[in-house]
């Protein structure tokens, strides 16, 4: 078995873990599973790629950064994207979620995202139709790194921004305000609004945080993969699946969830096949709800 | 005679429809148990009956050739099994847990479907499965209507056997659970235990539902089973309004009416080459109602799930970090 398996998984893990955040903040936060997240990536991904276009059709062709299948255009059309995703989670929140979550159902609430999922995907198939395409057609040269292993750079690239925003994400929630208040909210939240904590603003940033790594999440796999309508659909279950394993609510948990995940299924895909990818997820989750359904790092609910 | 055939074949859908909104709604609007993977048990449900009832095939496993009602049964026993181990898995937690499990079947039956060629035909699916009335073929119109006949008996069965069981003291346990669980379980009564049935009884019936469409059409393949299965099953049962299985089968009848209908429309009014991009417009539409019933009518027009502003609904509202 060659070890190329390692960083397939990592990166494979690395879409799933940043989607994965987005699902363990909507969960532990706003209290449902959010099944419309996976529709957030792709909309992130094709929003991202129409101001590609954009950027291309108003400053001509521009020339990628060295050794990257991308250059700068990608970089901004991201931070868009982001931008983009975040106010559609924030915008579906307002028409929908709130007003469901008022009623007290938490339930609804997954039922809402359920058709929401279904009508965002068939946008976006009317609008951009289900054939794939792709940020470049250009093929890159993998490197051999030793052991049999061989890599991009797109995937190093990749690899280093999905740590940063980890990073980024991790310190937000352990050091600021903002995050302190997150945390109270998922753990007691009759307690937190007594002590005064702004539920309203928590709710944005949740969405805000969920929306933007749900869209690089997507644009990876625009990179690394292609684009589909699809593409953040078939996402779900991996996503679930490690948010789970994790423990819901944990940040660093979700992360490692996406990577065991990851790792996980392209072990699966050289030793049995890569039809039968979608299963791992399906086995992995199983195997944590009979075992340790909190996860690795989830408290048991009170 | 033509428009008579049509009803015929439209109705016979419609009902096969209002049975697995009949499961779904023993599962969600009795018992509370959130499934969106449906379409899997269905799915388990017609591949089962396929196999037993098939002639022999070289390529796959079985066919076993047996009498269809054989297959029926097989269909139900296979498909109350899955159900009840989904529920055994994940009815002591959350109720979300189950919600992503039953997705999570639905993925493995597809992937299954697609891949285990010798079990499933693979991407081909299977074919040759007998009709009940496969003699009558050659007049379509007795064919459509000995099928609906069909149809219709078991639909009703099924209906008539759940309002029995809805109003039995089983069915009375199931509403106390969802209404009051903390109450129910202080009288004495397993949550879980009851649940795992009422989950397993409601996937015997989609399962069924699945069989009985597989041997109407004769042939069956992945497609038929795609997640947007679960989601028009899941509108029907809202429209209709969840709790009531006269809201079932009618919520069935009317999306299905409008599903159908919205379809010779995009189809008259789309050049052939549109029509597939006309179709995931439809889904949109349909996505877009389910979402505003949820917002504007929870009840759906037979609805009988109780609005409880009271004691609940406080409740909740303590415990979610709900609103902004």
């Amino acid at each position: 078995m060659s070890l190329q398996f390692i960083v397939d998984g990592l990166l494979t893990g690395s879409m799933i873990g940043l989607g994965a955040i987005g699902v363990t903040l909507t969960y532990s936060i706003l209290r449902f599973s959010n099944f419309a997240h996976g529709d957030f990536m792709a909309w992130g991904t094709y929003a991202t790629l129409a101001v590609v276009s954009a950027i291309g059709a108003t400053f001509g062709k521009v020339a990628p950064i060295a050794p990257l299948s991308f250059g700068w255009p990608l970089l901004v059309a991201l931070v868009v994207g982001m931008a983009f995703t975040a106010l559609l989670a924030l915008l579906l929140d307002r028409v929908l979620f709130s007003r469901l979550r008022s009623q007290g159902q938490a339930i609804i609430v997954v039922m809402a995202s359920f058709g929401a999922s279904m009508a965002l995907r068939s946008l976006l198939e009317f609008t951009f139709t289900s054939r794939p395409t792709y940020f470049s057609r250009a093929i890159q040269i993998a490197m051999p790194v030793g052991f049999g292993i061989r890599i991009t750079p797109d995937q190093i690239a990749l690899l280093l921004l999905t740590a940063v925003l980890v990073l980024g994400v991790h310190l937000l929630m352990t050091r600021t305000q903002t995050g302190r208040s997150m945390q109270a909210l998922s753990q007691n939240a009759a307690l937190a609004r007594i002590v005064g904590i702004d539920v309203a603003s928590v709710v944005r940033v949740t969405w805000v945080i969920g929306g933007a790594l749900a869209c690089v999440a997507g644009v990876m796999i625009g990179i690394l993969v292609q684009i589909r309508p699809f593409m953040g659909f078939d996402m779900l279950l991996p996503m679930f699946a490690a948010a789970i394993l994790g423990g819901i609510g944990s940040i660093p948990g979700a992360v490692l969830g996406g990577l065991i995940i990851g790792l996980a299924e392209a072990g699966a895909v050289q030793l049995i096949g890569a039809e039968w990818r979608a299963a791992v997820s399906f086995i992995i989750l199983m195997a944590v709800l009979f075992v340790r359904p909190i996860g690795l790092f989830g408290v048991r609910e009170r | 005679m033509d428009l008579l055939g049509y009803g015929a074949f439209f109705l016979t859908t419609a009902l096969i429809f209002s049975l697995v909104t009949l499961g779904l709604n023993l599962q969600w609007g009795l018992t509370g148990l959130f499934n969106v993977g449906l379409a899997g048990f269905v799915a388990i449900g017609a591949y089962t009956s396929a196999l037993l009832t098939t002639p022999d095939d070289a390529a796959r496993l079985g066919g076993f050739g047996l009498p269809i009602l054989v297959g029926w049964l097989g269909a139900m026993v296979v498909g109350g099994i899955a159900a009840a181990l989904t529920g055994m898995a994940t009815l002591r937690l959350r109720s979300d847990y189950l919600a992503i499990t039953t997705f999570g079947v639905a993925v493995v039956v597809q992937l299954v479907a697609l891949n285990a060629q010798k079990l499933t035909g693979g991407p081909f699916g299977i074919g040759f499965i007998p009709r009940p009335f496969g003699g009558l073929a050659e007049t379509p119109l007795l064919f459509n209507l000995s099928n609906l006949a069909v149809v219709c008996v078991v639909t009703l069965i099924a209906y008539l056997a759940l309002e029995h069981l809805a109003r039995s003291p089983w069915g009375r346990v199931l509403k106390a659970l969802r209404e009051d669980e903390r109450a129910a379980i202080s009288l004495g009564k397993s949550a879980r235990f009851y649940r795992v049935q009422a989950f397993a009884v409601g996937g015997a019936i989609m399962a069924l539902a699945g069989a009985l469409q597989a041997h109407f059409t004769g042939f069956i393949a992945p497609d038929n089973y795609l997640p947007i299965l679960t989601f028009q099953v899941w509108v029907m049962l809202i429209v209709g309004g969840s709790g009531s299985n006269l809201g079932a089968v009618i919520g069935s009848i009317l999306v299905w009416g409008i599903w159908a209908g919205s379809g010779t429309l995009t189809s008259v009014l789309f050049a052939p080459e549109q029509q597939a991009r006309a179709a995931s417009l439809q889904i949109v539409a349909i996505g877009v109602m389910l979402c505003v019933i949820l917002l504007l009518r929870p009840n759906g027009l037979f609805g009988d799930r109780p609005r409880r502003p009271g004691k609940r609904a406080k409740v909740n509202a303590a415990n979610s970090s709900s609103n902004s």
